[in-house]
């Protein structure tokens, strides 16, 4: 576990230092907790390198589950072993889960005034726009991308067409279109080299 | 409306299921968290699936936060507790007792494949998200244009989205969306 991490790299002195580091970084991510998390832990605490990061973080793509939580219980796990993983885990969800819970409720007790289900409409139609423009700053890693272009503009529009338009279920969408796509790339890959 | 045994099952069931089919983040599930929820289940309606996403995504942590949010819209504290549960157990196992097989293998031809061939469709899946809480919306032209300008906001600068939020609030209080 330990070599992972260079004897140089400051590292977490306890797992109660991860839970409050990874507090810390939850409690700043508005919209998403990887950007706060890489400024925390690469540039600030340097617990990791650049590097680690991002393979950390595309092990936790590769993985189900959300991103952030897969990426806290890797690195936790580096550090402390299980506890450590919880650790990170609690710290991550803890306060914020405190936070949005209280809102929740305040919500479902206010929601007939007019003010605060306007206010929520409003919130809904920024939280859209938030959502597609994450979606958009992502469109153009799909250039890179092995499949090459039409393939991904295809896959996207048939995942578009089906879970969107003919409402399916997703895992029809993702076992289908994905096990087609996976095994394009698998292929175009193994061409490649 | 009672929420019998079935009904918690079916639930913490259908969270589980999301939870390992959520590759790309937690968002990416709203679609079909939604098809269950609200078009099979009946539990919510738009506006209330719609609401529950948009406190969540204004207050600090990680996306998946939205899920306790509508189990709790849904049955309460309890449902709250079993939509988060059923969100991170499978996932959360996985994680534990692979992570270190996949950081070995992270240049493995199966590996970058599967990280390839998921991304269009992750993609896809946030686009049919943002659409979903933009469809309750679509008869009002002001609501097109504060979505239009957040997405632009988003891709031209820095700012931090809860100011974004706020906004979208004050117009929303204002009688304008």
């Amino acid at each position: 576990m330990i070599d992972v991490v260079p004897a140089a790299r400051p590292t977490p002195r306890s797992p109660g230092e991860l839970l409050r580091a990874f507090s810390v970084l939850a409690l700043q991510g508005f919209g998403g907790v990887l950007p706060v998390a890489q400024r925390e832990l690469v540039e600030r605490r340097q617990w990791l390198s650049r590097d680690q990061f991002v393979e950390t973080l595309s092990i936790g793509q590769v993985l189900p589950g959300p991103n952030v939580v897969n990426m806290a219980l890797i690195i936790g796990d580096r550090f402390f072993g299980w506890r450590g993983a919880f650790a990170a885990l609690a710290g991550l969800l803890a306060l914020p889960l405190l936070i949005v819970m209280t809102l929740a409720v305040l919500y479902t007790r206010f929601s007939a005034e007019p003010l605060v289900a306007g206010a929520l409409r409003g919130m809904g139609a920024v939280a859209a726009g938030l959502i597609i423009a994450t979606a958009c700053k992502l469109l153009p890693t799909l250039g890179r991308n092995p499949l090459g272009r039409v393939l991904c503009a295809l896959a996207l529009l048939a995942t578009l067409a089906t879970v969107a338009g003919l409402r399916w279920p997703m895992v029809y969408a993702v076992l289908g279109i994905g096990g087609v796509t996976v095994a394009a790339a698998w292929w175009r890959l193994g061409r490649a080299t | 409306m009672s929420f019998g045994h079935a009904d918690w099952w079916a639930l913490f069931a259908h969270f589980l299921g999301m939870s390992m089919l959520a590759i790309g983040g937690a968002l990416a599930t709203a679609p079909d968290i939604h098809r269950y929820i609200v078009d099979e289940r009946h539990w919510l309606d738009d506006s209330q699936f719609s609401a529950s996403i948009a406190l969540a995504q204004a207050a600090p942590g990680p996306n998946l936060l939205f899920v306790p949010v509508i189990g709790y819209a849904v049955a309460g504290f309890g449902g709250a507790a079993l939509a988060l549960a059923g969100m991170l157990i499978p996932s959360t196992t996985l994680a534990l007792a692979v992570s270190r097989w996949g950081s070995k293998r992270r240049e493995n031809r199966g590996v970058r494949a599967f990280v390839a061939g998921m991304a269009p469709i992750t993609i896809g899946l946030l686009l049919t998200s943002g659409g979903l809480l933009a469809w309750p919306l679509a008869r009002q032209p002001a609501a097109w244009l504060l979505i239009a300008a957040t997405v632009l906001v988003m891709l031209k600068t820095k700012i931090n989205p809860v100011w974004l939020m706020a906004g979208g609030a004050a117009a929303g209080m204002a009688g304008w969306v």
